[in-house]
C-alpha cells in the first residue's frame, strides 16, 4: 500500500516535470539560502576565532586606569603577577608621545610603546626586517628601537632603515628592526608606533608607569583562577579603588564571539526559512489544483474501495515527495553556492551533517505541514460528487 | 438460500433549498445470487441514486439494506470502503479509466486496496484481462484502445477482486449499438459463468438481455419477470 502510493506519487510528479519544478522552486531556495548562510557563516566564525586564537587565545588583557595617587603599576607589580602560579609570560606596555627625530625629519606626537621580549615572542610574525627586542635589551636598557611600517615610508622612504639613529626625547637610538604591516583581524594598528625596552622607557621616557600590561597563561583552561589572584594582586596595589583597572580574558571574548556568531547564523537561518514557509504554501496550492484536476480518479479509487487513510496517504506522499526533493536540490545548490562565495571571500568552509540533516528535516516538515490539508480535503471528498463531476 | 443483496423500504430524499425532493420511495428489492438484473428507467427517475445505495457510495434516508448478509447502514466509513472493495464491481458509463495508467494496471488498481501481494495481483489480473478477450492489449494506454476496448478494461477492473455483484450504470451510453451489444453479450456470457450483474439501463433493448427488470419511474419500482430463473 505504502509502496503503491510512492510509486503512484512518483508518476504524478514526473509527469507534470515544469510544474513539479516550479513548485519545487521555493523549497529549493529557501534550503540552499539556509545552507549557504550557516556555512558561511560558520566558516567565517571558524576563520575569525582560529586567527584571534592564533594572536592571543591564552592571554588576559589588563588595562591600567590608575588613582590620583598612583597612576600606573610598578615594576614590582608587574613582577607579583608574573610570579602568580599558570603564568607563563608577562608583556608590560609603558606608552609615551613625543616627536622623534631623523637627519632633518621630524615627526611630531609619536606613540613611543616600552616592551618587552615576550611581546615579540607571542607573535613570530611581528617582525618584518631586523630583529626583535631581546633580554639583552632589557637587562642592558640599551637604546634600541623597533618602528612601525608606517614609520618607515615617512623617515626612510623606501631606505633600509636598520641601523640608523633616530632621536627620541632628544636621546638616540639605534633602529634595529621593523614591524610588519598590522593585519585585518589584530587588536590596535601598531603601524605608527615605535618600540623601544620598557626597561629603557622607564628611564628615559619620563614615565614610571605601566599603562597596561599582557598576561600570557600556560594553561587557558586555569584562565578564571589565574585572573581572580591577579585581580588581588592589582586590588591591593590600587587600594581596593574600584575602576582602577580593567582586565579581561581573550578567551572570553573569543567565546562571546563565538556565541553572538551563533546566534546571528541561526537569526539568517531563520529569515531564510521564511523562504520555506513559502515554499510550503506553493506546495500546498499546486497540491490542491492537482486534487481538483484528479477529483474523478479520488472519486474512483473511493468506489474501487480506498479509505479516506489511504488517499489521505497518497497525496500527503505526494507534497512529502514534492518537498524532499526540492530540499535535496537545495541542498546541492546551497553548498555549491557556499564553496563558491567561500572561495571568493577567502575563507575555509565545510558543510556539517548535522545542518544537512537540519535543513531536510525542515523541508520534510513543510511537506507534511502544508500537504496535510489538501490531502486531508482529497480524503474528504464525497464519492459520489467525485464521480459526478466528469 | 440468502440473497445476495436485499433491500427493503428505502427512501432517498434530497433536502433542496426548496424543501424536500423524495427521489426513492419505499424500494424494494431482492437479488439472488447468480441473478442478471436490469433496472429500466427514464431519466431523472432515479436510477443512479439507487445504484449508488446499492453500491455504498450513498446511504438511504431510510429502510433497511443487507448486502452479503451484512448490514450496510451500520458500517463506518472504512467497512463501507472495504466492502466496496470486495462485494461490489462498479462498471461506469464513461469507463472511468485512469489515463496514465495502462490497462493492467487499471485493473490491478482495485486489488492494491485489498493488499494483494505484487506478483499475485498482476497475475491476477493479467488472467481476467484475457478472460474479457484483451489479453494483447494489457499494456495499452485508455487513450490508445477504443470505446468497447476500453469499457472492457473496466468490467475486467470491476470482476478482478471477484465481488458479490458487477454494478453497472448504462455501460453501453458511451457505445454504438453493435459495440454496446458486445459488452451486453460479455455480461450474458459472465453471467452464464455465475456472476451476479445489475445494470442500470434506459435502453429497453439493452434491458430485455437481462434475465429479468425492474422499472423505475419516479422512484417508486415496480418488478417484471422475463426468463425463469434458475439458481
Ligand atoms: N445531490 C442531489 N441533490 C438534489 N437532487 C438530486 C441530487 N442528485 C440527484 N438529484 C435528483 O434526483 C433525481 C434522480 O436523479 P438520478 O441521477 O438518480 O436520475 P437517473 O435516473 O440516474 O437519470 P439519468 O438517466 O439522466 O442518469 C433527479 O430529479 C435529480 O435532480
Ligand atoms: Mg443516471
Amino acid at each position: 500500500m505504502f509502496l503503491e502510493s510512492i510509486r503512484m506519487s512518483w508518476m504524478n510528479i514526473t509527469k507534470n516535470k515544469l510544474r513539479s519544478f516550479l513548485t519545487m522552486l521555493g523549497i529549493v531556495i529557501g534550503v540552499a539560502s539556509i545552507i549557504a548562510l550557516i556555512t558561511l557563516v560558520r566558516g567565517a566564525t571558524d576563520n575569525i576565532s582560529a586567527e584571534v586564537t592564533k594572536l592571543g587565545g591564552n592571554k588576559i588583557f589588563i588595562n591600567i586606569i590608575g588613582t590620583p595617587l598612583k597612576q600606573g603599576l610598578s615594576r614590582d607589580d608587574a613582577e607579583a603577577i608574573k610570579a602568580v602560579g599558570n603564568v607563563g609570560g608577562i608583556s608590560p606596555t609603558i606608552s609615551g608621545k613625543t616627536a622623534i627625530v631623523y637627519k632633518d625629519n621630524v615627526i611630531e606626537n609619536v606613540s613611543i610603546q616600552g616592551k618587552n621580549e615576550v611581546y615579540f615572542k607571542a607573535d613570530p610574525e611581528l617582525i618584518r626586517s631586523g630583529r626583535a627586542i631581546n633580554m639583552l635589551d632589557l637587562e642592558h636598557e640599551s637604546r634600541v628601537a623597533v618602528i612601525g611600517s608606517n614609520l618607515v615610508n615617512d623617515l626612510f622612504f623606501g631606505k633600509n632603515p636598520i641601523g640608523e639613529k633616530i632621536l627620541i626625547n632628544g636621546i638616540t637610538y639605534t633602529i634595529v628592526g621593523t614591524l610588519e604591516a598590522s593585519r585585518r583581524f589584530s587588536m590596535g594598528s601598531t603601524n605608527d608606533v615605535v618600540i623601544i625596552p620598557y626597561t629603557t622607557a622607564l628611564q628615559s621616557l619620563g614615565v614610571k608607569n605601566i599603562s597596561s600590561l599582557d598576561v600570557y597563561l600556560e594553561d587557558t583552561n586555569l584562565a578564571d583562577e589565574t585572573v581572580e589572584k591577579i585581580k588581588g594582586i592589582l586590588n591591593r596595589a590600587f587600594n581596593y579603588k574600584e575602576d582602577s583597572y580593567t582586565i579581561f580574558n581573550m578567551g572570553d571574548i573569543i567565546e562571546s564571539f563565538q556565541s553572538i556568531m551563533s546566534m546571528m547564523s541561526l537569526l539568517l537561518a531563520g529569515i531564510a526559512a521564511i523562504s520555506l514557509i513559502v515554499g510550503g504554501i506553493g506546495i500546498m496550492n499546486m497540491m490542491l489544483v492537482t486534487i481538483t484536476e484528479r477529483t474523478m480518479e479520488i472519486g474512483l479509487r473511493k468506489a474501487l474501495g480506498a479509505t479516506p487513510y489511504t488517499i489521505c496517504l497518497q497525496f500527503l506522499i505526494e507534497s512529502i515527495f514534492l518537498s524532499v526533493i526540492g530540499g535535496l536540490f537545495g541542498l546541492l545548490f546551497g553548498a555549491l553556492l557556499a564553496y563558491v562565495l567561500a572561495a571568493f571571500i577567502g575563507i575555509e568552509i565545510s558543510i556539517l551533517f548535522s545542518t544537512n540533516a537540519l535543513a531536510m528535516g525542515f523541508s520534510a516538515a513543510v511537506g507534511i505541514i502544508f500537504g496535510y490539508m489538501p490531502a486531508k480535503k482529497a480524503s474528504c471528498l464525497n464519492p459520489i460528487d467525485a464521480l459526478r463531476s466528469l | 438460500m440468502k440473497p445476495v443483496l436485499s433491500m427493503r423500504n428505502i427512501c432517498k430524499s434530497y433536502f433542496t433549498g426548496t424543501g424536500e425532493l423524495k427521489v426513492l420511495k419505499n424500494v424494494n428489492l431482492i437479488v439472488e445470487k447468480g441473478d442478471f438484473l436490469s433496472i429500466l428507467g427514464p431519466s431523472g427517475s432515479g436510477k443512479t441514486t439507487l445504484m449508488n445505495i446499492i453500491g455504498c457510495l450513498d446511504t438511504p434516508t431510510s429502510g433497511e439494506y443487507i448486502l452479503s448478509g451484512r448490514n450496510i447502514l451500520d458500517m463506518d466509513e472504512f467497512e463501507l470502503a472495504s466492502v466496496r472493495n470486495r462485494e461490489i464491481g462498479f462498471i461506469f458509463q464513461n469507463f472511468c479509466l485512469l489515463p496514465r495508467l495502462t490497462a493492467l494496471q487499471n485493473v490491478e488498481l482495485p486489488l492494491i486496496y485489498s493488499s494483494m501481494p505484487f506478483s499475485e495481483r498482476k497475475r491476477k489480473a493479467m488472467e481476467i484481462l484475457e478472460r474479457v478477450g484483451l489479453g494483447d492489449k494489457m499494456n495499452s494506454l485508455p487513450n490508445q484502445l477504443s470505446g468497447g476496448q476500453q469499457q472492457r478494461v473496466a468490467i475486467a477492473r470491476a470482476m478482478v477482486t471477484n465481488p458479490s455483484i458487477l454494478l453497472a450504470d448504462e455501460p453501453t451510453g458511451a457505445l454504438d449499438q453493435r459495440t454496446g451489444n458486445q459488452i451486453v453479450s460479455l455480461f450474458e456470457e459472465l453471467n452464464r459463468d455465475g456472476i451476479t450483474i445489475v445494470m442500470i439501463t434506459h435502453d429497453r433493448n439493452i434491458a430485455v438481455r437481462a434475465r429479468r427488470i425492474v422499472h423505475i419511474l419516479d422512484g417508486i419500482v415496480s418488478e417484471q419477470e422475463l426468463k425463469p430463473f434458475v439458481s
